[in-house]
């Protein structure tokens, strides 16, 4: 990346500024004006760089300006690019990228609703982050006060797409659904039974988590970031600490590594668990599901054991994880693992013994491989579609480094391949959490605490069990954040239900939509 | 086929025979935090520490008053870490729903020193009591054979934590359809909304519409920390805090997230009020 970034240097020479490095392998690429158009499409299109995420920043008080940050990645290079622009306070406008690259969509809309910062150019400019009848306010904005009361609610005006012709009708659902999920509003455009398209309607559960960061001491927002998606309660914290560690320069205890790895990965077995058998259960196959619920209660009762949560909750913390295990807690982990893999072989073997099951999934909600990398989809549907992407292998973090596993990769993209490669994960997760086990060290589990310098930024990226989390910090006075910015996997991920969806039947909605199972909350925050 | 009854077989019964016979819990498990108001020389501390605001210090007139709030508590053990006389523990208990808002919280006095310190407990309140619930549920299980319940659960902007907890109900070792009660898909067909929170801006119309829905007599219960207070989000520009800030709430699930147990307990407290209800006269 240091070789790129002077390329960008030779390249661009009226555009880049300057290059720092804040945090080993964090490049950030300052530019001297809004416009980051022409070196973003030259990462993207020459330099086969990805852009994780775009996000902004209101530095007006400080440094009269905002910023728009664009990070990107490379396979194959452990460190980040950021490119970051000002935006002038006076002219809050930047270029859209969204029309050449149509992964930013959601993402550019956001900054203009919460930062009121206009994406110029954008093919579809129109709110997402805010909905229609929020009056014209910026919350992420510093003189935006966190407890503004804000006029009632006063019930939707938003417009969708509108369908015309014969027998072509509209079937709106949401945002309170038939099971227990979270809220979203879906509207099918469907002719007959085959859908034409889904629009999407999502930031129901928006409760001001990124302003909430601002406002709260870092050693309560390790909470905060528990709540982002509760289902990743854990890697969310991981990520969160992750990123505060490396702002502050706090050295994390080889053994607390070790302990966070072995929990993330028992989240991510605990949910891919749960995922395979809801799939399963909505396509009719209803017996699958009632083992798989019972395989993962013998996951969570040793999440209850190793951290004192079943959804391992309370037990990351600034400098490592705050309870160390002692030898009865260390032996349950082997004994459950062997309960759950056998449990888990029957349970595949359940499911693929049935052809019916087999015959739903197969050729349903196909994402094609080309689609998905141009809507930068990133994890466990990624992977579904040839998105050959795992952070725990291109960007090593906690103790992934010294553990080998493998990455299942599919091209096929429908729901059953997607079911694969969670089937695949738990079996490699197994797997690394018996050798993180085998290799852990001792020492401490917490790194002493310290006070946390303001002004210092810094960035994390965790694989979820879902795929890609990214936390963006910038440190403030007497232990308080300035800016967190949280990327959950399903800001990336909507874009491909809307593509999966597509002339397939109504009845099969729920069951694509389980394949991708994406967050709510952690795409609203 | 073969396999699957073959297996099937071969595991048997999984259900846990809650609330009849009290869950395995794990040595490690944190449930509510409990206070000795008399021992406790300085609040301070755990009221820095506490994420949510659950416990928090207001001095005046020469008295410190100390409230706990069970409806904010997230269970995370901070309070216990930071105060250093012992004075706060953390214990297993989690059967903590009440029908009463007020019997989440606890409060005391103390004499204040001029030196910011506390000592002297003039009064304490005791909270909610272990006993009270226990036997109105058992009078509820009584009852259950009369009828069904239909339960319509509603995220009204939950971080989805609660929902993890409330489809575990609905597995082989919970199984909740055990005492008839199951889950709906509309609120139409509801008799009980099972709500978490906490409840945003964007879906404060969504939960009334659902609650209008709801035929009576009807029953709220608000789940988790989030549903009763608003939880760690609180209220702010897109929070409006708990499910009671928008529609009335009968039963109250303390957790983060509760797990299935404490949401069991909570539904089947929350059923007694129903049937109360259900030969009183219907709320509007």
């Amino acid at each position: 990346m240091i070789y790129l970034c002077q390329e960008l240097r030779g390249r661009f020479p009226r555009q880049v500024r300057s290059v720092e490095e804040p945090v080993p392998g964090q490049f950030t690429v300052l530019l001297n004006g809004p416009d980051a158009t022409a070196i973003a499409r030259h990462l993207l299109t020459e330099r086969q760089a990805r852009l994780v995420t775009v996000f902004a920043e209101d530095r007006v008080n400080a440094e009269g300006v905002f910023y728009i940050y664009y990070l990107f990645d490379r396979l194959g290079d452990p460190a980040w690019v950021m490119l970051k622009a000002p935006i002038p306070a006076d002219h809050p406008a930047f270029p859209s990228l969204a029309a050449e690259f149509p992964a930013v969509n959601w993402q550019e809309r956001e900054i203009q609703d919460w930062f009121g910062l206009e994406a110029a150019g954008h093919p579809n400019p129109r709110r997402v982050a805010l909905h229609d009848n929020w009056p014209d306010v910026h919350p992420l904005r510093k003189s935006f006060p966190l407890d503004t009361v804000l006029p009632p609610f006063e019930g939707e005006r938003h417009v969708y797409r509108p369908t015309h012709g014969e027998g072509v009708f509209h079937i709106p659902v949401g945002p309170v659904h038939a099971g227990i999920i979270e809220p979203g509003h879906f509207d099918f455009a469907v002719a007959g039974e085959p859908i034409l398209y889904l629009q999407l309607r999502m930031f129901y559960t928006h409760k001001g988590t990124e302003k909430l960061f601002e406002s709260i001491p870092v050693h309560r927002a390790v909470f905060l970031a528990e709540s982002i998606s509760g289902d990743s309660a854990f890697s969310h914290g991981a990520a969160f600490c992750q990123a505060i560690e490396l702002a502050a320069e706090i050295e994390v205890p080889a053994r607390a590594q070790f302990l966070r790895t072995i929990l993330l990965e028992l989240e991510r077995i605990a949910n891919h668990i749960s995922d395979i058998g809801a799939i399963a259960n909505d396509v009719g196959f209803v017996i699958a599901n009632a083992h798989s619920g019972r395989v993962r209660e013998i996951v969570l009762r040793l999440c209850e054991t190793l951290t004192g949560s079943r959804v391992l909750r309370g037990m990351v913390a600034i400098g490592g994880v705050r309870g160390d295990w002692r030898r009865p807690q260390v032996d349950a982990i082997e004994n459950t693992l062997q309960v759950v893999e056998r449990e888990f072989r029957d349970l595949v073997a359940i499911i693929q013994s049935s052809n019916s099951t087999r015959e739903r999934l197969q050729h349903t909600g196909i994402l094609r491989p080309d689609k998905a990398s141009k809507l930068g989809i990133v994890g466990v549907a990624g992977r579904a579609s040839g998105v050959d992407l795992d952070l725990r292998r291109d960007h090593p973090y906690e103790a992934y480094r010294h553990l080998t596993f493998s990455v299942p990769v599919y091209q096929a993209g429908d729901v059953r391949h997607r079911m694969l490669v969670r089937i695949d994960e738990v079996r490699e997760s197994i797997e690394i959490v018996r050798a993180a086990v085998a290799h852990m060290p001792g020492g401490p589990h917490r790194a002493p605490s310290k006070p946390i310098p303001p002004d210092r930024c810094a960035l994390s990226a965790v694989e979820g069990w879902r795929g890609e989390i990214v936390h963006w910090v910038r440190t403030g006075d007497g232990n308080r954040l300035e800016r967190c910015k949280v990327k959950d996997p399903s800001m990336n991920n909507w874009p491909a239900i809307v593509e999966a969806v597509e002339g397939n039947i109504v009845a099969d909605f729920p069951v694509i939509n389980k394949s991708f199972n994406l967050s709510y909350s952690g795409t609203d925050r | 086929m073969f396999r699957i009854l073959q297996k099937t077989l071969s595991v048997g019964a999984a259900t846990a025979d809650y609330p009849r016979i009290a869950p395995r819990l794990a040595e490690q498990f944190r449930g509510c935090p409990e206070f000795d108001f008399e021992a406790w020389t300085d609040a301070r501390p755990a009221a820095d520490a506490c994420p949510t605001g659950a416990i928090a210090v207001c001095d005046r007139d020469g008295l410190r008053q100390v409230t706990v709030d069970y409806g904010r508590c997230i269970f995370c053990g901070e309070c216990a870490e930071a105060s250093s006389d012992g004075a706060v523990r953390m214990t297993q208990r989690f059967e903590l729903a009440a029908a009463d808002r007020r019997d989440l919280v606890l409060s005391a006095e103390y004499t204040l020193y001029p030196d910011g310190s506390h000592a002297a407990l003039q009064s304490a309140t005791s909270g909610p009591s272990v006993e009270g619930p226990g036997k109105r549920i058992e009078a509820a299980i009584q009852n259950l054979l009369g009828r069904s319940l239909a339960i319509r659960q509603v995220d009204a902007g939950s971080c989805n934590g609660c929902e993890q907890e409330i489809v575990a109900l609905n597995n082989p070792v919970h199984d909740i359809e055990r005492f008839g009660i199951h889950f709906v898909a509309s609120p139409r067909h509801a008799d009980m909304l099972l709500v978490t929170g906490p409840v945003t801006r964007n879906m404060e119309l969504a939960l009334r519409k659902t609650w209008a829905a709801t035929p009576d007599p009807k029953i709220v219960v608000a789940v988790g920390a989030c549903g009763i207070s608003g939880g760690i989000f609180g209220t702010n520009y897109a929070s409006l805090g708990g499910v009671d800030a928008v529609i009335p709430v009968d039963v109250y699930i303390p957790g983060c997230p509760p797990r299935p147990e404490a949401l069991l307990h909570g539904i089947l407290l929350a059923l007694g009020q129903l049937r109360r209800r259900a030969v009183s006269r219907p709320r509007s």
